[in-house]
C-alpha cells in the first residue's frame, strides 16, 4: 500500500487528484469566478460579519480584478506554471483566499494549505468555494482545486512539495527555512513572503494645514493599518519618521487625534496592557537612544528615539505601541533600510519624492509605497515581485 | 503587631514612607529598575501615593536578572516553576531579605494555626527539597512552611506516589492533636485526593489544618474550584479546616491567606491594587489585573509587581473574619490574546 493512506489530511474543498493543466494569467472563466465569489461572500449573512472575508470580497470583485489585468498586458503569451502548493499563515484566518486568488489568477492549479487553527472564517470561505466550484460552470476549475487541512508535518509538505512547480511559503525565517529544505523539482518556483519590517513618513506642515474631516479621515486610516493588526502585520508601522518644521505641535494634533479614534474603536484587553508595559520596560533597559516617552492611557505608547541604530528593524510595537523619530531630512534615514524593510506609508509628503529616496540611494529594501490607511491593502504586486507574472511562463515566440 | 491590624488609615501612611523608601533603594541599586523609572519620568525623591509608585511586571524577572545588591552578597536564588518550555523568573535573595521572608510568613501563618508547632504532614516528595542551589518555587515553599512544623513527614515517595502507610501511621500518632498539613494545590489534588478516592480508603485529619497554594491553573482546567476542593478533600480525610493562599516567587513570603469566609487577605507586610486595562484603580468588586505589594524585597526590585492574574476587591477592614486590611478573590489568569497578523508568531508551526 502506499504510504499516502496514512496522512491526516482533511480535503475541505477538491480531491486528492489535482488536474495540473495550466491556464493562461486572467482567464475569463477565472475572473468570472473570482467577482461570482465577491458576490457570493458579499450575500453570504455568515460571512457579512467578518470585515477580513468582506475586504477579501471586495478585493476580488470584477472592477478589481480587471485593473489589475490592464496592468499586466504587455503583450507576451503566458501560461500558469502547474501547479501551485501554498502554505499559507496559520495565524491569519484569510491570507489562504489571497494566495489562492494569486495562484487561479495566474493561471495555475492550486493546492492551499488552509491554516491548523480553526478560524470561522476559513470555513466559511471553504464552504462557499466547495459550493459554487459543485455548479458545472466551474467544473474545470473544480479539478484544479484543493484546499487542505493538516496539523504541522514535513512528511506531507514534502510530499506536496516534491510534485508542484510552485510554491508560495507564508511564514517567519524558521518556517520559510525548514520548508525549504524540502525537495522540489528543478523548475519549480518558490515564492516566499518572510517577516518584513514597515515603517511610515509624516510631514509636520502638512498635517498642521489638515482640516478636522481630513484630520479624521487620516486617524482612521492609521487605526487601519496599525491596531486592526495589533501591529502584527508585516506592512504594519512601528516606526513613524517626522520630517518637516513645528514636529512637537503636529505630533501633538496627530496622536490626539489618533487616540479618540482609538480610543473609541480599539478594544484593549489586560493581556495586551501588560504586554505593551512590559515591552517599555525592556526597551528602556536595552536601549540608550529614547529621548521621549508617552503615554496616551495606555491605548498609544510612543517611545520617541534620537538616534536610528542600523538594526532600527528590531525596534517592533504591539497593539499600539509606535518608535518616534525626528528627521531633519528624508536622507537621514537611508542608512536603516535593508531588505528586511516593506511598506512605506505616508501622509504630506510627494510620492515621487519617495520613490526617488529609494533609487537615489540604490535602497536594498522597501518594496511599497502607499498613502496611510492602505498598508494593509493586497496587491498582484507584493514583497516587490508581480505574483501572476512570477507564476506563469512566457512563450516566447519570433 | 499582629499580622492583621492595620486599618486602611494607618496603612496608607505608613505605605506611602516605607515603599517610598524602598523605591529609593532600587532606584540607586538596580540598573535596570532605575532605567526603568527614569523613561516612565518617576521621581522617587517626591512624595508619591501608593498607587502612583511605578511597578514591575513578573515577567521582567523572567527575561533580566535584577539585583539590588551586590551579586557576592547573594544567599539563595529563586526560581519560579515554569511549565515546560517557558523560561523561569529568577529571584535573588540576600540574607537579610530570605531573613525577613521567612519570620514573616511564620507571623501570617501562625495567625491561622497559632503560635504553637505542630506535627507536620508534607503533601508532596522529599525530593523537592534537595537541589539546595536554585530554589525551585515549590522546594522553597516547602522549605519555608517546614519550618512550623516538628515531625515533618512527606505524604509521598520519589515517584509521587502516595506512601500510605506512611501517612497512616503519621494520623494515628497525632489523632489526639492539631496536625499542620502543607502543599501545592495541584499536587494535593492529584497525587493525594485522587489517589485516596481512587484507593477507597479514609484517612482521619479531622484535626488537620491544611494550609495549599500554587495557582489553580491546572484545576480549573479540570473545572475544580475552591469550593469543590474543599468539599472532595473533606470526603477522603474529613479535614475541616483548609486554606488557600495566594503569593509569588517574587514576593515570597508576605501571602496572602485565604480567610474562613474565603477570602484572600493583605497583611501589614502586604498590600494589593486591581488596575483596569488602562492601569487606573478599580473601584471596589471591579474585576482588574493584580498589582501585589510587599514591604520585604530588599535584594531586587519586587516590592511593587503587576501580576498576569485578575482579581477583585471585595472590602477593606470588614471582613467578617475580623482581620483588618484589603480582603479580596483572584479569578485567575488574565485571558491570553488571540493572535492577529502575519509576522513570526507562526515560525514554529508554520
Amino acid at each position: 500500500m502506499h504510504m499516502l493512506q496514512e496522512y491526516n489530511i482533511t480535503y475541505l474543498v477538491g480531491f486528492k487528484k489535482v488536474s495540473k493543466h495550466p491556464l493562461v494569467p486572467y482567464d475569463a472563466q477565472v475572473c468570472e469566478f473570482l467577482n461570482d465569489l465577491s458576490s457570493e461572500l458579499r450575500s453570504c449573512t455568515e460571512a457579512v460579519e467578518y470585515p477580513d472575508i468582506m475586504t477579501f470580497a471586495f478585493w476580488c470583485r470584477k472592477a478589481n480584478i480587471a485593473k489589475y489585468r490592464k496592468d499586466f498586458e504587455d503583450g507576451r503569451t503566458r501560461l500558469g506554471l502547474g501547479l501551485v502548493f501554498h502554505i499559507t499563515p496559520s495565524n491569519v484566518p484569510v491570507s489562504f483566499a489571497y494566495s489562492f486568488a494569486f495562484g487561479l489568477l495566474s493561471g495555475n492549479a492550486n493546492i492551499v494549505r488552509v491554516p491548523s487553527k480553526p478560524f470561522p472564517q476559513t470555513d466559511v470561505i471553504c464552504r462557499v468555494i466547495k459550493r459554487m466550484l459543485d455548479n458545472d460552470k466551474y467544473s474545470e476549475i473544480k479539478s484544479m482545486t484543493a484546499f487542505v487541512k493538516y496539523d504541522q508535518d514535513d512528511e506531507i509538505n514534502g510530499m506536496f512539495s516534491a510534485n508542484c512547480n510552485a510554491r508560495i511559503i507564508w511564514g517567519g525565517n524558521v518556517a520559510i527555512e525548514s520548508i525549504r529544505k524540502l525537495p522540489i523539482q528543478e523548475r519549480c518556483v518558490d515564492i516566499a513572503f518572510s517577516d518584513r519590517y514597515s515603517f511610515c513618513i509624516v510631514d509636520s506642515q502638512s498635517l498642521l494645514e489638515l482640516d478636522d474631516a481630513g484630520l479624521e479621515q487620516l486617524a482612521e486610516g492609521f487605526y487601519n493599518d496599525t491596531y486592526l493588526m495589533d501591529q502584527n502585520a508585516c506592512s504594519s508601522p512601528h516606526l513613524i519618521v517626522w520630517l518637516g518644521e513645528r514636529i512637537e505641535i503636529a505630533k501633538e494634533k496627530f496622536w490626539s487625534a489618533i487616540y479618540s479614534t482609538v480610543s473609541e474603536k480599539y478594544n484593549l484587553v489586560e493581556v495586551n496592557a501588560v504586554a505593551k508595559y512590559t515591552l517599555l520596560c525592556k526597551d528602556s533597559i536595552e536601549l540608550d537612544n529614547i529621548s521621549s516617552f508617552d503615554n496616551h492611557h495606555n491605548f498609544i505608547y510612543r517611545v520617541g528615539i534620537n538616534e536610528l541604530p542600523d538594526n532600527t528593524d528590531e525596534l517592533r510595537g504591539k497593539c499600539g505601541y509606535f518608535y518616534e523619530y525626528d528627521a531633519s531630512d528624508i536622507s537621514d534615514i537611508a542608512h536603516i533600510i535593508n531588505p528586511k524593510y516593506q511598506t512605506l506609508t505616508y501622509f504630506g509628503v510627494a510620492r515621487s519624492s519617495l520613490l526617488d529616496f529609494v533609487v537615489r540611494n540604490r535602497l536594498s529594501g522597501i518594496d511599497r509605497i502607499v498613502p496611510i490607511g492602505r498598508a494593509l491593502d493586497i496587491d498582484v504586486v507584493w514583497d516587490g515581485f508581480d505574483i501572476v507574472k512570477s507564476l506563469s511562463r512566457i512563450i516566447d515566440v519570433k | 503587631m499582629p499580622p492583621f491590624s492595620l486599618s486602611k488609615s494607618e496603612k496608607t501612611e505608613l505605605y506611602a514612607d516605607a515603599l517610598s523608601g524602598l523605591t529609593q533603594h532600587h532606584y540607586s541599586n538596580c540598573p535596570q529598575y532605575n532605567k526603568i523609572l527614569k523613561i516612565l519620568g518617576f521621581d522617587p525623591t517626591i512624595k508619591h501615593a501608593v498607587e502612583d509608585m511605578p511597578f514591575i511586571p513578573v515577567r521582567l524577572f523572567k527575561d533580566y536578572e535584577l539585583l539590588s545588591v551586590e551579586r557576592s552578597k547573594i544567599v539563595k536564588t529563586m526560581a519560579s516553576s515554569g511549565t515546560t518550555g517557558q523560561s523561569v523568573s529568577r529571584i535573588f535573595l540576600d540574607r537579610i531579605t530570605a531573613a525577613n521572608q521567612a519570620k514573616v510568613l511564620v507571623k501570617i501563618i501562625s495567625n491561622f494555626t497559632g503560635t504553637k508547632r505542630l506535627p507536620m504532614l508534607i503533601i508532596d516528595t522529599k525530593s523537592a527539597i534537595k537541589e539546595r542551589n536554585l530554589f525551585s518555587a515549590r522546594g522553597a515553599g516547602i522549605l519555608g512552611f517546614s519550618m512550623l512544623g516538628y515531625d515533618v513527614t512527606y505524604a509521598l515517595d520519589e515517584d509521587m506516589q502516595l506512601d500510605f502507610d506512611a501517612v497512616d501511621v503519621f494520623c494515628n500518632k497525632y489523632k489526639n492533636e492539631n496536625i499542620l498539613l502543607f502543599g501545592f494545590t495541584y499536587m494535593i489534588w492529584e497525587f493525594f485526593y485522587k489517589e485516596l478516592a481512587e484507593l477507597g480508603k479514609q484517612i482521619t485529619l479531622e484535626n488537620g489544618i491544611l494550609i495549599h497554594g500554587g495557582g489553580w491553573k491546572k484545576l480549573s482546567e479540570q473545572a475544580v474550584d475552591n469550593d469543590t476542593f474543599k468539599r472532595l478533600l473533606k470526603n477522603v480525610c474529613r479535614i475541616n479546616r483548609v486554606f488557600n493562599y495566594y503569593g509569588m516567587v517574587e514576593q515570597t513570603g508576605s501571602i496572602f491567606m485565604e480567610c474562613e469566609d474565603g477570602y484572600l487577605h493583605s497583611s501589614i507586610f502586604s498590600d494589593v491594587i486591581m488596575r483596569r486595562t488602562d492601569f487606573s484603580v478599580c473601584d471596589m468588586h471591579e474585576a482588574g489585573l493584580v498589582q501585589l505589594v510587599s514591604l520585604l524585597p530588599l535584594s531586587y526590585p519586587g516590592h511593587i509587581i503587576l501580576s498576569e492574574d485578575i482579581g477583585e476587591i471585595i472590602g477593606e477592614d470588614d471582613c467578617s473574619c475580623g482581620r483588618l486590611g484589603k480582603y479580596f478573590k483572584v479569578h485567575g489568569r488574565m485571558k491570553s490574546a488571540e493572535l492577529r497578523g502575519c509576522s513570526d508568531a507562526y515560525a514554529s508551526r508554520i
